[in-house]
């Protein structure tokens, strides 16, 4: 799947503003980015509902309404209810019936976990439920491509454990996986590749750990009583310091000399402790902080 | 095929909803019921009233049934259905053919209760090909109300839809005669014969007369199903910004 120069306004409102982005079959992606970041009219314009401005989408080599008439791309969309007074097994068997390779209705409500509650009808569900219907829709359609935007938005801390275990069974059976999210610790945990997006635009794209690398920034804390901030904030290595009570807080470029200096002019210093920068730090600092209101 | 498949869901979910069915086939029968059993010796332009009015409330319950389909869009497009349709290969006039098959089973259930009321509760006989051709002039009559119906599901909100299928219907069934002819000479009869409601009204004296739809009333029909349905086509074109 190749996206080129991909471009689209709403009057003044230039959701997206030339994104590049090249996905290579049978991988899981995350788009992750603030609401407003352009994820959803990216992912519109990839399932051919949207046109671009301008700019080339194919997947598959095919346009994308190519695509979803050939079955190869299925999607879960952001908004939108079922069709009432059917139960959840007429209803993902019709969908089913459109396809001309589908999955086993029975597999597909498997996967989403609702066979228990197959007979039930469309309109007597929970949101959570909802949302586990709409995703076994995408899941008999069989695609190659599964385009899911904000599949766990309507989902409790443990729908969202759920969703993602039945996620990685299907990114197991070799699909590529496309999804939108502004949790950073689901683009984290299950994408192979993050794609950050802001303000129309592409800001970071590589696995979890190259985004973070890119931020590079690696927190030093230690507890050391009355330090003087102005003296540990010009130790070699260190970009940024303050002070929490008695600890310190150090970001550092380079924390393995920031972490030498601290030891040899400061030996007082006692409970420290090296993280790695998180998905979050670099979110925010590729983003722009203002946003991080919204992403979170 | 495809389609047939779709309709199969579009018509157990029409089934489902009791209370929908209960006024669509209902409010037509029993409108039939209470006039013809008031007028049943009365005749019209030679047509016993108890046909005449027939052939009128199975226009009218035909009309509701195939315009219902409207309703059936516009909140399918309302909740994000369509959307979530439009990224499936269902070829678009598989959709509509579907709603085009659910509007002909409805009419079909309201055309066969009505003429059980006419045979049983007023003795009204035709021949076999009497019943046939009446039959078939009046699904062949409600093609432009089956384009009728998704060209409004995709112009109007499912809240506004009421009045609007209501009141079109009405007015449609009302000058052309289903609740009894407006008049019988002069340009007010003149115009109802450009109605397609007024060609569907006269499928009954063809079912007791056997004569079909003079060459104008095809006409009629013809251009009012290819209007709505390119007015409904490029609706559809309009509302999913494709063109």
């Amino acid at each position: 799947m190749v996206i080129s120069g991909l471009r689209k306004s709403f009057g003044d409102v230039k959701a997206v503003q030339g994104v590049d982005i090249s996905i290579a079959p049978s991988s899981t992606v995350a788009l992750l980015g603030p609401n407003g970041a352009g994820k959803t009219t990216t992912i519109d314009m990839l399932l051919g509902l949207q046109r671009a401005d301008a700019g080339r989408i194919t997947v598959f080599g095919r346009t994308p309404s190519d695509a979803v008439k050939a079955g190869l791309v299925g999607g879960m969309l952001q908004v939108g209810s079922l069709v009432k007074d059917l139960t959840i097994r007429e209803l993902v068997k019709l969908v089913a019936g459109i396809y001309p390779k589908p999955l086993g209705v029975d597999e597909a409500l498997q996967i989403a976990g609702i066979a228990d509650i197959a007979e039930r009808r469309t309109n007597k569900l929970s949101g959570g439920q909802a949302q586990r219907v709409r995703f076994a829709i995408a899941l008999v359609a069989d695609p190659e491509l599964l385009v899911l935007d904000e599949p766990t938005a309507a989902l409790d801390v443990e729908g969202r454990r759920d969703f993602w275990a039945s996620m990685r069974a299907v990114a197991a059976r070799g699909k590529t996986v496309l999804f939108a999210t502004h949790y950073l610790e689901e683009a984290d945990a299950y994408a192979d590749r993050v794609v950050l997006m802001a303000r129309g635009k592409v800001v970071a794209d590589g696995t979890p750990t190259e985004i973070k690398a890119r931020v590079g920034s690696r927190t030093i804390t230690a507890t050391l009583p009355g330090a003087d901030l102005a003296a540990v904030g010009a130790l070699p290595g260190v970009s940024a310091a303050e002070t929490r009570g008695d600890d310190i807080v150090l970001r550092c470029s380079n924390s393995d000399s920031a972490l030498r200096a601290l030891l040899a002019s400061f030996p007082r210093a006692f409970n420290i402790e090296v993280r790695g920068g998180s998905l979050e730090e670099a979110f925010i600092e590729l983003t722009g902080a203002e946003e991080l209101g919204e992403a979170k | 095929m495809i389609a047939i498949n779709y309709a199969r869901y579009d018509v157990i979910k029409t089934f489902r909803n009791r209370r929908f069915f209960i006024f669509a086939v209902g409010i037509p029968l029993i409108l039939y019921l209470i006039f013809a059993g008031a007028n049943r010796d009365v005749k019209i332009e030679g047509i016993p009233f108890p046909v005449y009015y027939l052939a009128g409330m199975a226009s009218f319950g035909t009309m509701n049934a195939s315009t219902s389909g409207g309703a059936v869009i516009s909140l399918e497009r309302a909740v994000g259905w369509t959307r979530q349709l439009r990224i499936t290969p269902l070829p678009v006039w598989a959709y509509m053919a579907s709603k085009v098959i659910r509007g002909y089973v409805m009419a079909g259930i309201t055309i066969i209760v009505l003429y059980a009321a006419a045979v049983l509760s007023f003795n009204v006989h035709f021949t076999a090909g009497g019943w046939l051709l009446m039959t078939g002039l009046i699904l062949v009559g409600l093609l432009p109300f089956m384009a009728l119906g998704i060209l409004l599901g995709h112009l109007v909100t499912p809240d506004t839809m009421g009045p609007a299928l209501g009141g079109l219907t009405a007015l449609f069934a009302i000058f052309g005669g289903a609740f009894g002819p407006l008049a019988t000479t002069g340009w007010f009869h003149d115009f109802a014969q450009l109605l397609p409601s007024y060609w569907l009204v006269q499928a009954g004296g063809a079912g007791l007369t056997h004569v079909s739809w003079p060459a104008e009333g095809w006409e009629v029909l013809a251009v009012w199903t290819l209007a709505l349905g390119r007015l409904a086509m490029i609706s559809y074109r309009r509302d999913t910004g494709k063109t």
